[in-house]
């Protein structure tokens, strides 16, 4: 009985191991690969070789990855990107959702319904009127002590964070997290004399941590992995982000270690974020069903 | 200590927002570019080719600091794969600099779209490969500093283990010669498959590599006859024919249907006996196998061997505030010196035979003097039509339903359908 029980456990972390191995596999194969010359991950592929950091192993891919694209800077933009897209997305999301859950609107219903309805449209759909709309958007700029105005926000920061800080998916799960706060909470600060904006920082966000920790892994990711949209609206190389670098790669003759090193460099801040909020990563996506 | 780490991280993370806040003030140096002024912007596609981006930057430079500059120039780069996709966005928005760099086969369709206006250059362009200006409805619209030319590749010390001859501009391989060198070449038992032909390769690279297959078979894209169908042509019994050899080589076990992701490097490591690539490949191929390298003709399959012409080309935007300005700048570029200094960097066929004078690889007895060669008895544009983007879509759809089993007439049936369709939704791609 206890034999059995034993080899069912091994059983069990074997299986673990395994599945384990297949998701670490490719990472492994991308940063062993990063350090290898061209000719040799090629002659290692068809064995073990491949995923070990054996033979001919040096930085080389590194260094030619900053003389081939400004890596530093198209990580910086993409950590501003992000951040600022995770932070402002938090606070306008979760405030449009306290609005429709909390107050007593006519009509919020339908509201509502018509923010869940955007979710089926694609945003290939919608990209290239965007970026019509965009255009014609008005642009106010600083020139010493006076303020310009100038049409189009192509080629700028705010082209890449401000179209994509309201989602309706974020509302979506910060609505369905408000429901389950007790409304009595809201009623027993408004007799202490709060008003809706300090119930809502006060009472109902420092409660809705998990929902806030999901929607900021949901808003990044994809800030992270934006590609298409900034293709469209970039045109300075000092404002692209970090996805748009691994296309400098693919030239005629494809130098597949800088592919791999640069692939690695990028993929770096995902996993030190991974690693620090692991358990917030995974209920996010148990909760939401979603995989960024 | 985990929470401590969160902590500064999402510490971190605030600060980085602050940050990219006030960044957000920022707008990028291309925009801030007016192009009213003496300024204008030139698009190229080489974002990640430092030493093909710095030739261009060369050429600017020149024209900017001489004293006839009709304005400064300014070089705006992004990356090949994706350069496309931003000259439509771009379009879509008004957003288009004066000048901007086309791959060839696309000219026709961004002329049509009204993006292009037609050259009017004061240098002449007879001295041009043919394959290096592109022209549409009578018009030039663009012109190249050089051309790239398929090829096949091999080991000498292969084919004479073999028995096999080394094939020349003068007499290439014929049909039987190929099918008999490709017999030989296997029962050496070197290699899977002793043929690469890129059956990886998307995009382009599927109508560029394989589409002169199907011309020297004599079958074609489209009925270039006023370019209004591709009936009778891309699925007669020429094309058939075609597409049935091009399978074969599969069925009999030459090549992979499905190549390995980096041909070159693979025929580098002795992956494969004989590989069809381009000219880009050769300085590459050469460094690693020196004498034992040998550059031969693509195969004449019964109509001569076909390549593909037309490569990188650069035009001007029909919103050009200064067009006249964006001619100058063209027609300065095209000085032998600025052709020859491109393709040394580029390791590309220039695109007159005095600029190839001035590449010691390209001028008379050089290495690569064999692609010039080949562009010049072999180049077939690829059909000078709008719907070209659209024929080159269908056509590697094809191509791909071919390699993975499908009937051969259905395929290039279904294809013709689609092509036809698309023509007349756009009542017919009239100018």
């Amino acid at each position: 009985m206890k034999n059995s029980v034993r080899l069912n456990s091994a059983a069990a972390m074997l299986v673990r191991i395994l599945f384990a191995a297949v998701a670490a596999f490719p990472i492994v194969f991308m940063l062993v690969s990063s350090l290898k010359p061209d000719t040799q991950i090629f002659g290692d592929m068809s064995s073990v070789a491949a995923f070990l950091p054996v033979g001919n192993i040096s930085f080389d891919n590194y260094a030619a990855v900053f003389d081939r694209v400004p890596a530093a800077r198209f990580l910086v933009n993409s950590i501003g990107i992000s951040a600022v897209t995770v932070v402002l997305g938090i606070f306008i999301n979760s405030l449009c959702a306290f609005a429709l859950s909390r107050m007593e609107v006519r009509g919020k219903r339908v509201v509502f319904t018509v923010i869940l309805a955007t979710l089926i449209v694609p945003f290939q759909t919608l990209a290239l009127p965007l970026v019509w709309w965009v255009n014609q958007l008005p642009y106010f700029e600083l020139n010493g002590f006076s303020l310009e105005i100038s049409k189009g926000w192509l080629d700028t920061y705010q082209v890449q964070i401000i179209p994509f800080i309201a989602n309706a998916f974020s509302i979506y799960l910060y609505h369905q997290y408000f429901e389950s706060i007790p409304k009595e909470l809201d009623e027993a600060a408004r007799i202490d004399g709060a008003g809706w904006f300090k119930i809502y920082r006060q009472v109902v966000m420092p409660l809705a941590g998990p929902a806030t920790a999901t929607v900021a892994i949901l808003t990044f990711l994809p800030a992270w992995n934006s590609y298409l949209w900034p293709l469209m609206v970039v045109q300075s190389e000092e404002l692209r982000p970090v996805m748009i670098g691994i296309q400098y790669f693919f030239q005629l003759n494809v130098s597949w270690g800088e592919v791999m090193a640069y692939a690695s460099l990028i993929t770096v801040p995902v996993v030190v974020l991974f690693i620090a909020f692991q358990r917030s990563f995974i209920n996010s996506i148990a909760s939401s069903g979603v995989k960024g | 200590m985990n929470k401590r780490f969160t902590r500064i991280l999402a510490t971190s993370i605030t600060a980085a927002a602050l940050i990219g806040s006030l960044g957000a003030c920022g707008k990028g140096s291309a925009s801030a570019t007016t192009e009213g002024s003496n300024e204008i912007t030139m698009w190229t596609h080489n974002a990640g080719n430092p030493e093909e981006l710095a030739a261009i930057q060369g050429v600017v430079d020149s024209y900017n600091s001489s004293t006839g500059a009709k304005a400064k120039i300014k070089v705006q780069a992004f990356p090949q794969d994706s350069y496309n996709d931003s000259v439509v966005s771009a379009a879509a928005a008004g957003k288009l600099p004066c000048i901007v760099d086309i791959d060839g086969p696309n000219v026709p369709n961004w002329a049509w779209a009204k993006y292009l206006t037609p050259l009017k250059l004061s240098t002449d362009l007879s001295a041009q490969l043919p394959s290096t200006v592109a022209t549409w409805e009578g018009e030039t619209y663009a012109v190249g500093y050089y051309d790239v030319a398929l090829a096949m590749l091999a080991r000498a010390s292969d084919l004479e283990a073999a028995g096999i001859r080394v094939a020349t501009v003068e007499q290439p391989w014929t049909k039987d010669e190929f099918q008999d060198a490709l017999t030989k070449l296997k029962a050496l038992g070197k290699w899977d498959y002793p043929l690469d032909m890129g059956t990886a390769g998307s995009g382009e690279w599927l109508p560029y590599a394989y589409s002169p297959f199907l011309q020297s078979f004599g079958a074609d894209l489209i009925n270039r006859d006023g370019f209004q169908t591709a009936d009778g042509v891309l699925n007669g019994d020429k094309a058939v024919a075609w597409a049935e050899w091009f399978r074969g080589l599969a069925d009999q076990g030459f090549m992979a249907t499905k190549s390995g992701k980096d041909s070159t490097q693979d025929f580098l490591n002795n992956k494969s006996g004989l590989l069809y690539t381009g000219s880009w490949a050769a300085d590459k191929a050469r460094a690693a196998l020196g004498d034992d390298l040998v550059v031969m003709p693509t195969v004449d399959l019964g109509n001569g061997p076909k390549i593909g012409g037309a490569s990188w080309q650069w035009g001007v935007t029909e919103g050009c505030a200064n067009t006249d300005a964006a001619m100058d700048y063209l027609s300065y570029s095209l000085q032998p010196e600025n052709l020859a200094a491109v393709a040394k960097a580029t390791g590309t066929i220039p695109a007159t035979d005095a600029a190839a004078a001035l590449v010691p690889a390209f001028a008379e007895g050089g290495a690569n003097r064999i692609f010039m060669d080949f562009s010049r008895n072999y180049a077939v544009m690829r059909p000078e039509t709008p719907a070209y983007p659209f024929i080159a879509t269908e056509y590697g759809k094809a191509v791909q339903d071919v390699l993975a089993g499908a009937d051969p007439q259905s395929a290039l049936d279904k294809a013709v359908k689609a092509i036809d369709a698309n023509i007349k939704s756009n009542g017919g791609y009239k100018n």
